[in-house]
């Protein structure tokens, strides 16, 4: 067995020794090789997203080295054989290429294509963790924005990629993209004409988005992503409530070695996950889908899944067109368009970037926050991202709602009118489901502290009552319930004489003072007995505690 | 206390609910109360047992050798397998993916083994600054942004001050003028309508001819007496223009033949021929082709928003988000039999777009029909 | 010159062509016209028994919906004129005789007393009421003799906006949908094609010719045939099952993971 190092080797020795001589690095070593960082396992799962970029990035640049952006006409002679002799695009016949004759090329097309699944996905999971904890509250709203930025971006990335195979299915994609783009007021066809440089399709729009995919907008992101990672560094890490854990620390695992080994570790992960669905689950057969021509359709042309809600609020929404100047003027508003395409896709975009900043207006709290927040404890915006989940959801699976009419035998149509009522009505419900949900887990918390955990033990007492022997939460388990903390609320009530305070008079200010009234405050105290305090006779002595260990 | 609470053996493992992610009941988060690990020097630094530890080096030998071999088998997959056929590629891809995932895989369980039962279990505890300056810094900062300003000269020379503004308006508009001809067309602004207004079935052929439809796929061109089956259709181009897309992305028709009594009112007559309707392929709403026509009910379905037209009555809306009835071609034959475009759509098929205007009732106001 | 070369370049040559090309034109169309007309040929060689014979069937088990004449009926439509190839296309797919009424009548099982032979009298009753289009013969539907390729532009031109580009089918309006191609075989595919069973349009010989229809056969059929080279084909629908796969699979695995690297051991007391 060897024994353990006592000076640094030569070879690490060497190189550092150059760099720290040139770029002064140890001292920035010494602050953050050993920086602390908390252990959660939903603090990965932004992790998720950051290793599917860089696999995107790995498998994108494989790709480029056979895929010919082009859109010029040529008779396919590779060797899928149902194709051969069909007239197609450059971009399509290179994408069969590399699928058919390359080796090792249709394995990373599907791990490229399965990353970008997961590299949304992961974003998407990652983001409601941050909001269902509050991890957006300050000093953290900057690195918030910066995410819902990189979640915009990674749209256009989806779309642009989706786009250039240059089959069937992906020109569905590009035909409605340019059918929403030439629906804008005024500068509809401008932007279309100026896109697709002519009329559409015309032979530029695949070179277009292609320097768009791999070169503009990964950079991007790129530029992004580390911006977002730098502010994690610098801010720290938030924590769960717990134990020994504070709003001024911050309790877990030093960068050297362990969070690295497990950062490395959750890399593989993500590579292997991807790979893995990559080898055994097929992705966007090309093939099957035949070259692009705006004069076929397939029945069950969709999206990827990113763009699902927006497929979905388009097909649920009712046949509206007007004309503002009359018949044979300019001012065709076709609102069956613009409104499914821009209204749910700027709710969820806009209230996401403006949430820290209307929950701050609402409840006066301009505090740093560095302890998560249970969604429990936070029932009214939890209730609000419920309802936000459903509406989305509900568009979504309307996206779907062809592929369900026709593996589950209901009429397309009843589907699309469940939908308009579900869109309304789910997102209502949710709330009110979701705020029932957070107050009952808060009485519960309140009464493990209060009463402590059901033993299972059943007593007799003397006069024949049976009850059963409740004994107090481990220590942890308590210190993680008693994070808790009561939302701030405004000073909101009126003075003596009657008259509110400055900033909570006027229509606007009664609103406001009204939304942190219900907003903010203690909803269920946690020290709040349930009034039977004889019936857990077997709680609270010094030494059932001292047994929790 | 009474004599019975004593009787009663707590239980052994309290198990309240537990939440996933905080550690379990009986783990000392700071490490106080552990048997004294050795090595120990620093606080929130426990070390493993070392025979475990022990134990767990070979686990993750064994990973780590899984992952060399995997991506060795790898390397032979490379070679051994080739791709061409879809047969040979999916051997390939999952020989190159199965063994990539495993040498993934292995690497990942590898270091997590590692991790969690070699390195020690960490609870280290390091503070928290507000991340805002202190007063003094601010002061400095505020102080020096001042001093720097008046040392400029830029608050105090306006005419340095406005020359510089005025000369960065223009800098800035210099890339949104460079994107001016990413319209290969080049056309002006006020042509784009014109241009979405016109499909290639006004124009005629070299031989002044009106165009043919034909079958897309086949190009042949199709006699009236042959489609004779009603509730038949056919996907139809322009003839000449089978592989132009920017003209098929406006051009495509479904051809459809009736019984003469199943056509309703708001088909126009004049347009048809021996019960042979021709509409705009291309639906009114986003541009999908819509396509998917039932014989029984005469509806067309477009397959991506689901909008649905009645093809027997002038292809009106009778579902969905399209707001628009699909353009109907006027068609005839010509001298040989074969169908023949009269004329151009009395209205721009496709997606709406704001300087269309209400062009059906423009082309009613006119005594035509939509 | 090579012997091939001069051959080419003699006068005669171009006539022999012509005469060569005349002859296998003349061949494949009587092979075509011998493989169309089959249940015609059966009527004219006198096997009248087969139309008496479908006649009692038909009244036993048809008439009930489509009349005692096949005028149809509220219930059926009229089968006047619908050809043997509707008869086999219903009765072989099972739909027919039909169960329960609702938007559509499905795929089945056939019934127990339906066998070919039964099928084969029916519909040559169907067939002397009014014509149409008749039973395809084994080369006509031979997928071996069709251009995939060829097949594969009409198929996308025609057949794919209601039964999906790998014939994996679709929903239609009011609860209708347009079935999955997996089961049929390359006759009932004609068949569906030359009468337009239920919703389905009619794509008629005479502007979709028989060799169109066999290319289209032949791309069907080696699609569907084809292994799924990147892995588990899920049902080839596209998009709506990757995403929920990316979903369920990949997104658990990679949550699973995360709890396995973050979980502090249980240690006992």
């Amino acid at each position: 067995m060897s024994s353990d190092l006592t000076t640094v080797p030569k070879g690490v020795a060497g190189p550092s020794n150059f760099l720290d001589e040139r770029i002064g690095g140890a001292n920035f070593l010494k602050r953050n090789l050993r920086k602390v960082f908390p252990d959660h396992w939903s603090f990965l799962l932004g992790e998720i997203a950051l290793y599917a970029f860089i696999l995107l990035l790995l498998t994108g640049t494989f790709l480029t080295l056979w895929f010919k952006p082009g859109m010029g006409e040529i008779a396919y002679n590779g060797s899928y054989a149902p194709l051969r002799g069909v007239m197609m695009s450059e971009a399509y016949a290179s994408s069969l290429e590399i699928s058919f004759d390359v080796r090792g090329g249709l394995l990373v097309r599907q791990m490229h294509h399965w990353a970008a699944l997961l590299f949304v996905s992961g974003m998407m999971v990652h983001m409601l963790r941050v909001f269902f904890t509050g991890a957006y509250r300050k000093p953290r709203e900057l690195n918030w924005l910066i995410g819902v930025l990189l979640l915009t971006l990674a749209l256009v990335e989806g779309l642009t990629g989706y786009s250039l195979p240059d089959d069937l299915l992906s020109g569905a994609g590009l035909r409605i993209t340019e059918g929403v783009a030439i629906s804008l007021p005024l500068v509809g066809t401008y932007i279309t004409f100026f896109l697709f440089g002519g009329e559409y399709p015309g032979e530029d729009i695949i070179s277009r988005f292609y320097s768009l995919h791999i070169l503009l907008i990964p950079g991007l992101i790129l530029a992004l992503v580390s911006a977002h990672l730098v502010l994690m560094w610098v801010q720290k890490h938030t924590q769960m409530p717990g134990k020994g854990r504070t709003n001024k620390n911050v309790v877990g695992a030093p960068f050297y070695p362990a969070f690295m080994a497990k950062a490395g570790a959750y890399t593989l992960f993500t590579f292997a996950v991807v790979a893995g669905l990559a080898t055994f689950t097929q992705i966007n057969p090309i093939w099957l889908f035949g070259p692009y021509t705006p004069a076929d359709i397939s029945a069950g042309s969709q999206p990827d899944w990113y763009m699902g809600f927006l497929e979905g609020s388009l097909r649920l929404m009712p046949s509206w067109e007007i004309n503002l100047f009359g018949t044979s003027h300019a001012g065709t508003l076709p609102l069956s368009v613009i409104i499914p395409a821009l209204v749910p896709l700027g709710l969820v975009m806009t209230g996401l970037a403006l949430y820290p900043f209307l929950e701050r207006w609402i409840t006066g709290d301009h505090r740093e926050h560095h302890i998560a927040e249970r969604p429990r404890n936070n029932p009214h915006r939890t209730s609000i991202g419920m309802a936000a989940i459903t509406f989305y959801g509900v568009l979504w699976l309307l996206g779907a709602n062809d592929e369900l009419s026709a593996n589950f035998q209901i009429s397309l149509n009843w589907t699309t009118y469940i939908g308009r009522v579900l869109v309304f009505v789910g997102p209502a419900l949710a709330y009110i489901i979701t705020y029932r949900v957070c107050l009952g887990l808060q009485r519960s918390d309140a009464a493990v502290v209060s009463h402590g955990v059901e033993s299972g033990v059943i007593k007799r007492l003397p006069h024949g009552e049976f009850i059963e022997i409740h004994t107090p939460p481990a220590d942890d388990i308590e210190a993680h319930v008693r994070g808790k903390e009561a939302v701030q609320m405004l000073p909101v009530e009126a003075d003596g004489a009657g008259i509110p305070p400055k900033g909570m008079r006027g229509p606007l200010g009664k609103l406001r003072a009204r939304m942190s009234r219900a907003y903010g405050g203690e909803k269920i105290a946690l020290d709040e007995g349930h009034g039977h305090e004889d019936e857990h006779a077997a709680i609270g002595s010094g030494e059932d505690r001292s047994l929790t260990h | 206390m009474t004599d019975i609470e004593h009787e009663i053996e707590q239980p052994d493992e309290r198990a309240p609910k537990r939440v996933i992610g905080t550690p379990a009941p009986g783990t000392s988060m700071l490490g106080d109360g552990e048997p004294a690990a050795r090595d120990a020097e620093v606080a929130g630094v426990t070390y493993q047992d070392e025979t475990k530890a022990r134990k767990a080096e070979k686990i993750v030998a064994l990973c780590f050798t899984i992952t060399f071999l995997a991506a060795i088998a790898f390397i032979i997959s490379y070679v051994v397998f080739q791709v061409g056929s879809p047969e040979k590629t999916a051997t390939s891809t999952l020989a190159l993916g199965g063994s990539l995932t495993l040498a993934l895989l292995g690497l990942a369980v590898g270091i997590v083994v590692w991790v969690r039962q070699i390195m020690p279990k960490y609870s280290l505890i390091q503070e928290r600054h507000p991340m805002v300056s202190d007063e003094d810094t601010r002061e400095v900062v505020a102080e020096t942004f001042l001093q720097g300003a008046k040392e400029s000269g830029f608050v105090k020379r306006p005419l340095l001050r406005r020359t510089l503004l005025l000369a960065a308006a223009p800098l800035g508009l210099i890339p949104l003028v460079l994107l001016r001809d990413l319209d290969n067309s080049k056309m002006p602004g006020a042509k784009f309508n014109e241009t979405l207004r016109h499909t290639v079935w006004g124009e005629k052929t070299k031989e002044g001819k009106p165009l043919r439809l034909v079958v897309e796929g086949t190009g042949q061109p199709i006699r009236a007496a042959d489609f004779n089956s009603p509730g038949g259709i056919l996907s139809v181009v322009p003839e000449g223009y089978e592989h132009d897309l920017n003209a098929l992305a406006k051009a495509t028709l479904i051809l459809i033949k009736f019984r003469a009594d199943e056509i309703k009112s708001g088909t126009n007559l004049n347009w048809t021929h021996d019960g042979i309707v021709a509409y705009s392929k291309i639906c009114t709403h986003v541009g999908c082709p819509a396509a998917l026509y039932e014989q029984t009910t005469h509806h067309i379905l477009c397959p991506c928003h689901q909008s649905t037209f009645d093809a027997a009555d002038g292809a009106k809306v009778i579902f969905g988000p399209a707001a628009r009835p699909l353009p109907q071609l006027p068609i005839t034959v010509d001298d040989q039999g074969y169908l023949i475009a009269k004329g151009d759509f009395a209205v721009p098929p496709g997606p709406s777009y704001w300087e269309r205007g209400d062009a059906e009732a423009e082309a009613r106001s006119k005594g035509g029909h939509a | 010159m090579t012997r091939i070369t001069a051959w080419r370049r003699h006068p005669l040559a171009r006539y022999a062509v012509l005469i060569l090309a005349l002859a296998l034109v003349g061949m494949v169309y009587t092979a075509f016209v011998q493989a169309g007309r089959p249940a015609d040929a059966a009527l004219a060689s006198g096997k009248l028994d087969d139309v008496a014979a479908g006649k009692s069937l038909f009244e036993v088990h048809c008439a009930s919906c489509h009349g005692m004449n096949a005028q149809g009926t509220s219930t059926g439509p009229t089968l006047i004129g619908v050809g043997a190839a509707a008869v086999d296309f219903q009765m072989s797919t099972g739909r027919m005789p039909a169960s329960n009424p609702g938007a559509q009548v499905p795929r089945k099982p056939m019934a127990g007393w339906v066998t070919p032979d039964k099928i084969r009298q029916i519909g040559a009753f169907v067939q002397s009421l009014g014509g149409g289009p008749q039973v395809p013969g084994k080369e006509q539907v031979d997928p071996a003799l069709g251009d995939a390729g060829k097949g594969g532009e009409l198929f996308r031109a025609n057949c794919i906006q209601c039964h999906n580009w790998a014939g994996a089918g679709g929903a239609l309006t009011q609860g209708k949908y347009a079935p999955n191609l997996n089961q049929a075989t390359p006759t009932q595919i004609y068949e569906a094609m030359a009468t337009g069973p239920q919703a389905m349009p009619v794509f008629n010989d005479t502007t979709i010719t028989p060799e169109e229809k066999r290319s289209m056969i032949a791309y069907i059929t080696q699609v569907r045939e084809q292994k799924d080279p990147g892995g588990f084909g899920l049902g080839r629908i596209g998009p709506v099952t990757e995403g929920l796969v990316g979903w369920v699979v990949g997104i658990t695995a990679l949550v699973l993971a995360s709890i396995w690297i973050t979980a502090k051991k249980r240690q006992k007391s």
